[in-house]
């Protein structure tokens, strides 16, 4: 029987390793809206969520609690199979992207090198695209099945905004490949470890790509998808009970696979800062170094979903025509621009130029 | 045109300078704002553990007062019923028998006393119409019920404890306002 | 059976029942959701061939933007059952015809052809990847690609004109 010969030491990594980013992310998830409503209240001289559990911390599993018990309408003059299939494509694409994120650099156990990444593609950032461009779906048919009018102008809200937004990330990303030369994240978070951090390379590359993150993850000041007070829910209107849960837990699974993504890409991913890791490991080990690593990682990611909330309830929310320009007017113009000019400096270098 | 006040900002319509146009200064300014509100302190109470202390007029629910003794000091003169402009207190006298002196002040008493906190607007002046200092408005309110008739006060709802078997509780529930409870505190 | 040929199987079934799925469906929004499974089941065989990085090009271009653009005026629209004109039996036959005849024409032109003999050797092979693709495009078709960008650059120019008009 061929189907019997997979290495099964491997598969069970591997297997092992997908649980735990999956169910990684989803705790992460649960406790950034708990970080979401603190950090609000904390910015805004409040208290925030403080009765359930000490400081209360168990509020996640309150909120999530209450979404499960309510009663689950289905719209009568809906599609139902789309429906139901919309929170869950929502929810598949915004998982999906933990694969390729390098979480560490490989851990020695058993005699085996593990390596704390699923799926080491060699297209690499360029699945994270293919994944982020069918997240769009979730919204769309999740919109159109409600056969609501507001569900409806929400998803192609959200449709034209991500499509838009998607174009000025993918040239702004085009400059940084040009400059690693890799797709692959793992070697760029390689490379980053041995000389300075691509953000320092790629500052205009990183601040559009960060103002797409924000548009692609659908968060104010780009949540017109949701506009509450325009659009009632926006798609996700006639949702109830736990699908609307799943739209909102793949916002922040969203937020925090973005924060991964960007980290990894512009900031050394699991490079631990100031320090040689290479020297270290061979004072304190593989595996001390890979979790130091990890942690540093989860660090750099809190970071970022810190400045995610931050922006939320600092921003407020762009008109329609406004994000267009934005988006087509100007970031794609400045990310064409930042390409050439990274171009010209790549050629200048290439020909012994000295600067 | 003159303008009638000092007060008028102009606005400026000026097309913005490029360094505006870009925004980015503007968002970090609005960031650096946010971000300072971390190190401010909160001004909320958390409220059942911290409670706020009642101003000294505030005026809440009403109580019926007793004397040293422990006895009712009300005679349902009705002159409360009278002055209340919300109409919210109704009372039924009776006489008092021989033998109900330790119970009872004077010969007279309200052998039904109810106010409807609903038409109640708390203004305090029951409490000033009574002759006898025998309703006070507390430093409490009224919590919430879900029926109507939850709302009507009766007299057990609102005779305080009787001095002598709970003066810690007597001195709790008759509060602040009551500044002379040998009476004639509303006279001067 | 390996694990290869149990997926190329079942990639090959899924792409012809979401091909049918997307003539059959009434709901032009169901076309269009067939017609994205359809994509998908075809960067699968991409996959199977070890071509990842136009597996993932079909995914992000044609799923991933032109079929959203697709739905979004499907779903403006708002077309359905009802509002479909009938068509004639004729036409109908027409349509069936010319199709097959597209298919005969298909399978005449690959079956005779050499690639489709060695397609099971294309598994080993990495002219898929992007670091080959790259260079085939650059060395060998320069010319072509070029031609292709500015094709592309006339087309990007029209729909700037188009869209300036008013």
């Amino acid at each position: 029987m061929d189907l019997l010969l997979i290495n099964w030491a491997v598969f069970t990594e591997k297997l092992i390793l997908i649980i735990a980013v999956v169910s990684g992310s989803l705790v992460i998830a649960m406790y950034s809206t708990y970080a979401e409503r603190k950090v609000a209240a904390i910015l805004q001289d409040r208290k925030g969520p403080n009765r359930a559990g000490p400081f209360g911390l168990f509020q996640p599993l309150a909120d999530g609690l209450k979404l499960f018990f309510k009663e689950e309408i289905i719209p009568n003059f809906s599609s139902k199979f789309l429906f139901i299939l919309g929170p869950c494509l929502a929810m598949l694409t915004a998982m999906m992207i933990g694969a390729v994120i390098p979480w560490g650099n490989m851990l020695h156990f058993f005699g085996r090198n593990i390596s704390l990444q699923i799926a080491d593609v060699n297209i690499g950032i360029l699945y994270v695209f293919g994944v982020v461009s069918m997240g769009v779906y979730g919204i769309m048919i999740g919109g159109w099945a409600s056969n609501n009018k507001f569900s409806l102008f929400g998803a192609l809200r959200a449709a034209s905004q991500i499509i838009s937004y998607e174009l000025a990330m993918g040239l702004a990303l085009i400059a940084l490949l040009m400059v690693t030369g890799t797709l692959s994240l793992k070697e760029m978070v390689g490379q980053q470890m041995d000389s300075y951090w691509n953000f320092f390379k790629q500052p205009l590359g990183f601040l559009i790509f960060l103002i797409c993150a924000f548009a692609e993850c659908n968060r104010t000041p780009f949540d017109l998808a949701e506009a509450e007070n325009e659009l009632v829910g926006g798609y996700h209107t006639e949702y109830s009970s736990m699908k609307l849960g799943f739209y909102l837990f793949a916002e922040y699974i969203n937020m925090f696979l973005s924060s991964a993504v960007m980290v990894s890409l512009f900031f050394g991913g699991y490079d631990i800062p100031f320090l040689n890791d290479t020297a270290l490991i061979t004072k304190i080990g593989v595996n001390w170094v890979t979790i130091i690593q990890s942690v540093i990682l989860f660090m750099k990611i809190a970071g970022f979903l810190f400045l995610f909330m931050w922006v939320r309830w600092t921003i407020p929310r762009f008109r329609y025509d406004q994000l267009m320009n934005l988006g087509w007017k100007i970031l794609i113009p400045l990310s064409l621009f930042n390409m050439m000019i990274t171009g010209a400096l790549i050629l200048l270098k290439q020909n012994h130029w000295h600067f | 045109m003159q303008a009638l006040t000092n007060r008028v900002k102009v606005v400026s319509r000026k097309p913005m300078t490029f360094w505006e146009r870009m925004y980015l200064p503007a968002i970090f300014k609005g960031m650096a704002i946010t971000f300072s509100h971390i190190f401010k302190k909160d001004p909320t109470i958390s409220y059942p553990e911290q409670k706020r202390p009642f101003s000294p007029v505030f005026r809440g629910l009403q109580i019926l007062n007793r004397d040293e003794e422990g006895r009712e000091r009300c005679t349902a003169c009705g002159l409360c019923a009278v002055a209340c402009p919300a109409e919210a207190i109704t009372m039924e006298a009776a006489e008092r028998q021989p033998g109900q002196e330790h119970l009872y002040r004077e010969e007279k008493y309200a052998a039904k006393y109810e106010i409807n906190m609903l038409r109640c607007i708390f203004c305090g002046l029951c409490e000033e119409a009574c002759p006898k200092d025998a309703v006070y408005l507390s430093e409490t309110f009224a919590p919430s019920n879900f029926q109507r008739k939850g709302f009507i006060y009766g007299k057990d709802d609102m005779l305080i404890p009787d001095p002598k078997q709970d003066p810690e509780g007597y001195k709790k529930a008759l509060g602040s306002r009551a500044k002379h409870p040998e009476g004639h505190g509303n006279e001067h | 059976m390996s694990v290869t040929q149990i997926l190329f199987w079942f990639l090959s079934l899924l792409a012809v029942g979401a091909a049918i799925g997307v003539i059959a469906s009434r709901n032009p929004v169901y076309s269009v959701l067939w017609l994205i499974v359809v994509f998908f089941a075809i960067s699968g065989h991409y996959i199977l061939m070890n071509a990842q990085f136009l597996a993932i090009v079909n995914i992000i271009v044609y799923a991933g933007a032109i079929m959203v653009l697709f739905l979004f005026v499907i779903m403006l629209m708002n077309l359905n059952a009802e509002a479909e004109p009938a068509k004639h039996l004729y036409l109908k036959m027409a349509g069936l015809i010319s199709g097959l005849c597209l298919l005969i024409v298909f399978v005449a032109a690959l079956s005779g052809s050499a690639e489709a003999k060695n397609v099971g050797q294309l598994g080993g092979s990495n002219i898929g990847l992007i670091k080959n693709l790259g260079r085939a495009l650059f060395n060998d078709y320069v010319i072509p690609f070029e031609i292709s960008s500015v094709l592309f650059l006339s087309a990007i120019v029209g729909a700037v004109v188009i869209g300036k008009k008013e």
